[in-house]
């Protein structure tokens, strides 16, 4: 009995026991269940916006959208540079079962080399497996169908299309309209410095040369942006927004693609400058430089070996003879010397000099030879400049010296830069003491004085500048800054480039111009005048001036024979001239590179070139007037 | 007063040991764990299918289980336990590796673990012991009883799994604190356990298990590495907001920012897809089997009974806390499931197997019937 009460109040004290437990137990649950709320309150409600933000942060991604750059025409409407789609092979390895049994059978469907699995291999590695990447660049349109057709047994092999810039006329408007290339650290670092390098974040290329990059701000346009969702391995899930780029701004230009690729071969393997030009408003019809080199090298990537070709070549190739080449001027600022020296009063347009065919500086032993050896006899200014008399500026040159020469000139933009639309562009040299000075250190000497009489000695210029300063003479005074940009098309608007003129150069007596154009018209049309042959038969009117440049100073009494010296040392030939003669609507301006005589030469290439301005189908000189040429003694100049 | 119908009902119920209130709120619980795993899984329909049959099986067993006969259970609980170590010392002897941790037993028909057997047996082996005397057990009997706990408890750190070390070590001292272990050692076995951590730390902790705990302190401090899961887990319980993102539209599971979604993580999920306001829901139907399961507990006659459903009760409570402490970083990241919720089939069986024992002591016929 006793063990059996024992054993009830035990129940009933162990339930009572258990029960308080259990009560305690319960109390910590609720209590715990209120931290872990109070935590998720804390989470989900006080810092709620935080962690959203986070949230959007892992899965959106602005995604940078490239604008299409803007087209490049000609005056006519015709493309000068395009963006094209270039079709490529790529692959998705994440995608590919068997990548290396894929790239075997592609290798022989399409045959290309093994060097181009490796390259695959490189660029994959930087890769992530589900991005694509290039196999090949360009496939032909027969490999592209190649592939297309049996698609289905290529499984994450995709013919993509991108948009690569094209040139159609390729080498022949090179150094004018230059070339974009994909964007290196150089170009990357000026465009942080600009604060320009958000706006490229999504483009490859930029400008590097000519009007590709001198215009760059206007051709590139304004980035665009996608918001886009993505997994955590940066796949795009969907698209959330779309801010599309802003295209870049299509350029018309001045140049006429059928002058300059009629200009391009006129120089056939010459190498030398063409210029085209409006003296009125400096607008460039034409523009060539050569040797030239394909801009769609670089627009696709250039590979280092056609790079190094480029750079090793020794004709220079990247230079742009036109705006960068120093050439000496030669005979063709004659007429710029002639109205300094009228101007000066150290001559007027009848006093006469006789020439025998040499000039002496007064007590030295140095004879200063006319290219005619038996020289001009009596001459004034007038047969001075039509016969390209060289005794004659030996003489004005030396008792004008060389500080009113170089003042003179200057104001005709020689010796500074044009200012024409491209940054590749060279001030030459229009030497002053000061500058030799500056330059060597040494004493500037009246010997040459004289030489700089005929364009020689230290005056260099550019093909640019002598279209300029031809231009002043053209227009009575008025100096045009050189320009390629014709407008620039907003929407529909076209805005017209901005006509700009330097300070005009203005003579104490104006009739001197039409001293210097009356001269420069003879040498034309007069029997005497070094272009006579050359615009024989001419359906309009022009005026110019040949020059024949010496790359190398010849013996004091060596005979120059082309046929003898080296090519490099051969003379450059050299014609300035505009046209129709009383109203200059065109300027011309030829250099080519150790060529010959001016004459002979240039002269030619400036008649089919103004031929062709004025619309002859068929220049009308051709092989005749070549063939007379041929007949003509060789250095006249 | 109870109509005939709801009588009938409660009949009907009771004959087959099932205990309406628990049975309705665990299958709402299957219930959210499918609609959570499909969303977790990127509307993986196979994976949710494996779920289903999961959850089908755990059923069962609970099931199976409520029909056994207590007495049964009691006997076979030092048994159990016995078969339980011999089968852990197996694990240590000839285990299978997997995430560098040793858990798994090839018996050639089936790989099983057994951790997961230990965590009914030692609650039960450790209840049946105390219960051979009355309440509050003596001192010798409390040792005894952490001698059996002891054990399994250092050979599954072993292995090493710490998580269930530690959950199979509190399910055995549940049983002492409801039994009525003295609050004075309860105090002690504090001190102890605050002085032990130390030990813990720079003993018996592996090099993961150390940078578990560093990255709980300050998960920032590693956020590539191993802060990466709870700062992912964290933002997307926090972006989810009060009302959530909405079922499906979870950004952080359903672009795959957050590891181990469908699992350890899928809490995280659930908070980012229903906000607040789904997790406080969550909280109450746990909040209500917990209770519901320690009523069971107090309705029970024996002591056994009483000690074992609720020591189950709260060690369901303790997966709980363990689990959404963690993802939500106010525990470190040990690898326990959500109950009943994750995406799983072992520790789903195994809770369902506990909640048919607690069944089987609800409806367990009473010695002095009330009503």
């Amino acid at each position: 009995m006793k063990h059996k009460r024992i054993t009830i109040r035990d129940n009933y004290a162990e339930a009572a026991l258990f029960a308080r437990r259990v009560f305690v137990s319960l109390l910590v649950v609720v209590v715990t269940f209120g931290v872990l709320l109070l935590n998720m309150y804390h989470l989900q409600v006080v810092e709620h916006q935080q962690f959203q933000t986070r949230s959007n942060d892992n899965r959106i991604k602005v995604v940078p959208l490239a604008p299409n750059r803007g087209i490049i025409y000609d005056r006519d409407g015709r493309i000068l540079a395009e963006n094209r789609p270039v079709l490529s092979l790529e692959i998705t390895p994440e995608q590919v079962e068997d990548l290396d049994a894929t790239l075997a059978r592609l290798q022989q469907l399409l045959e290309f080399d093994a060097s181009v699995i490796e390259d695959f291999h490189e660029t994959r590695r930087r890769e992530r497996r589900f991005n694509q990447v290039i196999l090949l660049d360009r496939l032909t349109e027969q490999q592209a169908a190649r592939v297309a057709v049996r698609q289905h047994d290529f499984p994450g092999v995709s013919i993509e299309a991108r948009l690569v810039r094209h040139y159609p006329y390729g080498e022949a408007i090179t150094h004018a309209l230059g070339y974009v290339a994909k964007i290196n650290r150089t170009d990357l670092n000026k465009l942080t410095e600009q604060g320009l390098a958000a706006n490229y974040a999504a483009t490859r290329v930029i400008g590097k040369l000519g009007v590709e990059r001198f215009y760059e701000e206007q051709l590139h346009g304004s980035i665009g942006y996608q918001q886009v969702e993505v997994d955590i391995r940066g796949r795009n899930i969907r698209t959330l927004s779309v801010q599309p780029p802003v295209p870049g701004q299509d350029l018309h230009l001045e140049l006429d693609a059928e002058l300059q690729q009629f200009a391009y071969d006129l120089l056939g393997q010459d190498r030398g400058s063409i210029i085209l030009m409006d003296p009125r408003d400096g607008a460039i019809l034409a523009m060539v430089s050569k040797p030239s080199y394909d801009p769609n090298w670089f627009a696709q990537g250039i590979s280092y070996a056609q790079y190094q070709s480029l750079l090793n070549s020794t004709h220079s190739p990247l230079l742009n003879r036109s705006t960068q080449g120093g050439y000496p001027p030669a005979s063709t600022i004659k007429a710029h010397l002639a109205i300094t020296a009228l101007e000066q009063d150290i001559i007027t347009p009848n006093s006469r000099i006789w020439d025998p065919g040499w000039f002496m500086i007064e007590g030295v032993d140095h004879r200063y030879r006319d290219w005619l050896a038996w020289g001009h006899g009596w001459v004034n200014v007038t047969d001075a400049i039509v016969e390209s008399c060289d005794t004659f500026y030996y003489d004005i040159a030396l008792k004008m010296g060389i500080n009113v020469i170089h003042d003179d000139m200057v104001r005709y933009g020689f010796g500074e830069r044009t200012g024409i639309d491209i940054a590749e562009e060279s001030a030459a040299v229009m030497p002053s003491p000061g500058w030799k000075r500056a330059r060597f250190n040494q004493p500037w000497y009246a010997g040459e004085t004289v030489s700089i009489g005929i364009g020689q000695s230290f005056w260099t210029t550019t093909p640019m500048q002598l279209a300029v300063a031809t231009s002043v003479l053209a227009n009575r005074g008025e100096r045009p800054v050189p320009r390629l940009l014709e407008s620039i098309a907003e929407g529909p608007v076209r805005i017209p480039a901005v006509v700009e003129q330097r300070e005009p150069v203005v003579l104490k007596h104006a009739n001197n111009w039409e001293v210097a154009h009356q001269a420069l018209t003879k040498v034309i049309t007069s029997p005497k005048g070094t272009a006579r042959r050359a615009f024989q038969g001419a359906s309009y009117t022009s005026a110019g001036k040949t020059g024949t440049a010496q790359v190398r100073s010849i013996g004091q009494d060596e005979e120059y024979n082309a046929e003898e010296i080296a090519e490099k040392y051969r003379d450059n030939a050299m014609y300035v001239g505009y046209a129709p003669a009383e109203n200059p609507e065109v300027v011309v301006v030829i250099a080519v590179e150790n060529a010959g005589g001016g004459s002979s030469i240039a002269a030619p290439m400036a008649r089919q070139l103004l031929d062709a301005y004025f619309a002859d189908p068929a220049p009308t000189g051709g092989l005749e007037s070549v063939l007379a040429i041929l007949e003509e003694p060789a250095d006249a100049n | 007063m109870q109509t005939s119908q709801e009588r009938q009902r409660h009949k009907w119920l009771s004959r087959f040991h099932i205990d309406g209130p628990l049975f309705l709120a665990l299958l709402v619980l299957a219930l959210l764990s499918l609609v959570t795993v499909y969303s977790a899984s990127g509307q993986d329909l196979a994976m949710t299918e494996r779920q289903v049959v999961r959850i089908g099986l755990a059923f069962v067993a609970m099931l199976v289980v409520a029909q056994v006969p207590l007495s049964l259970v009691e006997r076979w609980s030092l048994p159990i336990f016995a078969v339980g170590i011999v089968l852990l010392l197996g694990v240590l002897l000839f285990g299978e590796s997997s995430k560098g941790a040793q858990r798994w037993l090839n018996l050639g028909a089936a790989t099983i673990q057994p951790s997961e057997i230990m965590k009914l047996a030692v609650p039960m082996a450790v209840a049946w012991f105390i219960a051979q005397q009355g309440l509050p057990p003596t001192k010798t009997r409390l040792a005894g009883a952490f001698l059996l706990l002891l054990i399994p408890t250092l050979m599954i750190a072993k292995q090493p799994d710490l998580g269930t070390s530690l959950l199979i070590a509190s399910a055995g001292i549940f049983v002492l604190f409801l039994a009525g272990m003295s609050w004075r050692l309860i105090t002690l076995f504090g001190v102890a356990i605050g002085a032990f951590i130390p030990v813990l730390w720079f003993f018996l902790m592996h090099g993961y298990q150390r940078q578990r705990v560093l990255t709980f302190l300050d998960p920032e401090r590693d956020p590539l590495g191993s802060g990466y899961q709870i700062i992912q887990s964290k933002i997307a319980i926090g972006s989810g907001g009060i009302e959530g993102k909405g079922w499906l539209q979870g950004t952080q599971s359903q672009l795959e920012f957050l590891p181990e979604r469908h699992t350890d993580f899928i809490f995280s999920v659930f908070s980012e897809e229903f906000g607040l306001i789904g997790v406080i829901g969550l909280f109450l139907l746990y909040g209500f089997i917990i209770f519901r399961g320690m009523i069971l507990a107090m309705r029970a006659q024996k002591v056994y009974h009483k000690l074992l459903a609720g020591s189950l009760t709260l060690t369901f409570f303790v997966y709980v806390l363990v689990n959404i402490g963690m993802v939500s970083g106010l525990l470190p990241v040990v690898g326990v499931p959500l109950p009943l919720v994750s995406y799983g089939g072992t520790s789903m069986v195994t809770l369902m197997t506990g909640f048919g024992l607690l069944m089987a002591i609800a409806t367990h016929k009473r010695l002095v019937m009330h009503d």
